[in-house]
């Protein structure tokens, strides 16, 4: 712990990433603090779920090396949770809540090993966090979109890691779930864990995340939310699809209807 | 008593072993590759061992099963590649692609075997039981080897349990946990080949993969949990092993294949029908009743609102109830629909005809009716309140899912919600049945003025 705390959480250098021909992502450098809720934004298929997946390798990379607290990323899997976009996997899958969440105890398991009565118990705790305790036997068919988010974010607290990588936990959830989740982040952020979180809703960004990483193929801009999340570089990002006025963000058809109201 | 003489055969005992141990196997292992979205794999293998089996017979002459495990698995392990490249390097999709290996293989195994049955020793080969399968056919080395590798995989999938959960459920987060998913899907797909291959001679190509398909989708209909989905699996697979393998010897040149995917198959139409959770029986019932449930409340609804509106309009003029076509017209429904709700009404006590005019009867509630529709009106209303302010209630947990909202509210929101409702002139307040006694259950001469 004395050691890590002295690295930053994760540090990747020069990932790009390729599918096909063309490149997704370009030579992608960053550096994140530790202990802060990191937001990733940037337009559709500007490469943000991508972005996540190539620095923890499940994904081929063309180029480029993630590491974590200082050593590669290989040797730092269990620092690392993640929580997968919910669409990911098929809900009708012969499983209840528990079982999910016990998932995320395979990894400090191993191979062969079965989770024991601590691994239940802990998985149980976990599932109390998220406040689906009730839940726990309910086929994971039986939930509700926000419910089954919450599984698989109890899931990746069951991983018990240091970094977590989330993509689009706030996608298509209840009000109820979106608040559970923030106050979740801030208990990891206030345990000094550090999360990227793939965010959506441009209004809420300045609210929720410390950091943000504005990304379109690239990383146009990253840092302390009041110095990246600036028009300025919203303008980069989303080009003429965005519109801003004072501190609100409107998105506009395109460039046509900014010159339009211009005049 | 036929089949009793034939257990007492000491043969037909380790055929039977051995029929046992290969459903368990194929049955367990089918769970995954089922839910996997693999379920057509296991058929394009069996298929592409034909021609491997064959050219093995050709080379070495010699028709041990140890050998036709190889050439299967070479014949499979080839397949599996063609689908894959196919599926990666061009634009044809994979089950295209598993389509036109799955046909080709067979076919080049058809030539093959039609050469094989043509040449000089091909009549004594007996490789073409290995279309339909015959376990009499299997002599005791054969069922050594195939109860082998049986418990060889039984025990493999016994040991990564957890592991092919993962894969089959979500193998993007098993990759992130550092398990090397396509090693073990490529594993998975390994052991798949050799429960077809075990397989061939007793169930034949053709159908061996319903041996892995069948009993998976049979459990599934039973339980909603994986570890007894598995279990469940293996049970349905060892049945109707030995089911086909019974009936098959009983008959003369009855291939054993059929039998058992017959016997399987009728496994999977009961669970298909009388399964008490996901089968079609239960849930036809279950959406009946829910018909059955709404068009009742909804009636119950209509003749409340109507109530509501008589009691608003003109409080207290004497009042015979109302006409199944009125309701009808209130609630949008048939009239045939409502009358019969309203029979069934009836026979729970809710609804009463207070009298009978010459064209048509005429219904109010009882006084429990009222209490109980009183109940179902405020329900759905707080319901709408609910949804029409879903931004002011939105910090409360509520499950949207339950039928009765009043239950998972605080007092203090409830309250809040029924000032609310108050405001909004929708309270509902024919509660007390003595205020309204003279709508409800009359007496003879048809109501009573106050």
């Amino acid at each position: 712990m004395t050691m890590t705390s002295q690295k930053a959480p994760l540090v990747v250098k020069d990932l790009t990433v390729a599918y096909q021909k063309k490149p997704v992502l370009r030579s992608v450098h960053i550096e994140v603090p530790e202990g802060k809720l990191i937001g990733i934004i940037g337009p559709n298929g500007a490469g943000k779920s991508t972005f996540i997946k190539a620095v923890q390798g499940l994904i081929p990379i063309a180029s480029g090396e993630t590491e974590i607290y200082g050593k590669p990323y290989k040797q730092q899997r269990k620092l690392v949770g993640y929580v997968p976009q919910r669409e990911s996997v098929d809900w009708d899958f012969p499983t209840d809540a528990l079982d999910v969440v016990l998932m995320g105890r395979y990894g400090r398991l191993g191979w062969f090993r079965r989770p024991g009565k601590a691994d239940r118990d802990f998985a149980l705790e976990c599932l109390s966090k998220v406040g689906m305790a009730d839940y726990a036997n309910r086929q994971i068919s039986q939930l509700s979109g926000g419910q089954q988010q919450r599984v698989f974010l109890a899931r990746a607290l069951a991983q018990e890691a240091q970094l977590y990588f989330m993509d689009e936990p706030f996608a298509g959830v209840d009000a109820a779930t979106e608040r559970a989740i923030i106050q979740l982040l801030n208990e990891l952020k206030q345990q000094k864990k550090t999360v990227l979180v793939v965010h959506h809703d441009l209004q809420t960004v300045e609210e929720y995340f410390d950091w943000t990483i504005l990304l379109n193929r690239r990383v146009i801009a990253a840092g302390p939310t009041h110095e990246a999340f600036t028009p300025e570089n919203l303008q980069k990002t989303y080009g003429g699809r965005l519109h801003v006025l004072g501190n609100q963000v409107l998105l506009t058809g395109s460039a046509a209807t900014e010159e339009a109201s211009a005049q | 008593m036929n089949i009793w003489l034939a257990l007492q055969d000491p043969n037909t005992q380790w055929v039977l072993m051995g029929c046992v141990l290969l459903g368990i196997s194929s049955g367990v292992l089918g769970c995954f590759a089922f839910l996997r979205g693999r379920s057509l794999v296991g058929d394009a293998l069996a298929h592409a061992a034909l021609p491997g089996v064959c050219l093995v017979y050709l080379l070495t002459g010699s028709k041990s099963i140890g050998l036709f495990l190889i050439g299967a698995g070479v014949a499979g392990l080839l397949a599996t590649y063609c689908i894959t490249a196919i599926s990666r390097h061009t634009r044809i999709k994979e089950d295209t692609s598993l389509a036109l290996t799955l046909s080709v293989f067979f076919g080049v195994g058809i030539v093959l075997l039609t050469h094989i049955q043509h040449s000089a020793s091909g009549n004594q080969s007996g490789l073409d039981k290995f279309l339909f399968g015959q376990a009499a056919s299997l002599v005791f080395t054969d069922v050594i080897t195939i109860m082998l590798v049986a418990a060889v995989l039984i025990v493999i999938t016994a040991l990564l349990f957890k592991e092919f959960t993962l894969l089959s459920f979500d193998p993007g987060f098993g990759r992130g946990l550092g398990f090397p998913m396509g090693l073990l899907d490529g594993l998975l797909m390994l052991m798949l080949l050799m429960s077809v291959v075990i397989g061939l001679q007793a169930v034949g190509v053709v159908l061996v993969a319903a041996m892995l398909i069948a009993p998976a989708v049979t459990a599934r209909y039973w339980t909603d949990k994986l570890s007894k989905m598995v279990l469940l699996s293996g049970f349905f697979g060892a049945l109707s092993g030995v089911l086909g393998t019974l009936i098959s010897t009983q008959q003369e040149n009855l291939p054993t294949g059929p039998t058992i995917v017959l016997s399987a198959t009728a496994f999977f139409l009961f669970s298909l029908l009388f399964s008490p959770r996901r089968g079609v029986l239960a849930r036809m019932a279950r959406f009946l009743r829910m018909r059955k449930k709404v068009l009742r409340e909804d009636v119950m609804q209509a003749l409340y609102e109507r109530l509501e509106e008589q009691t608003k309009s003109r409080p207290t003029s004497v009042y015979h109830g109302f006409g199944a076509e009125q309701l009808a017209q209130k609630c949008g429904k048939r009239a045939t629909a409502v009358r019969k709700a309203l029979y069934d009404l009836q026979k729970l006590a809710f609804v009463s005809e207070p009298s009978r005019t010459e064209v048509e009867t005429l219904w109010t509630f009882t006084p429990e009716g009222l209490k109980e529709a009183h109940r179902l009106v405020l329900n759905q209303r707080l319901w709408d309140l609910y949804h029409m302010n879903q931004n002011q209630y939105h910090s409360l947990e509520i499950d949207v899912n339950q039928e009765e909202l009043a239950p998972q509210l605080s007092d203090a929101t409830l309250s809040l919600m029924l000032a609310q409702l108050n405001a909004y002139d929708l309270t509902p307040r024919l509660s007390d049945h003595h205020s309204v006694s003279h709508l409800l259950h009359p007496s003879k001469q048809g109501g009573l003025s106050l």
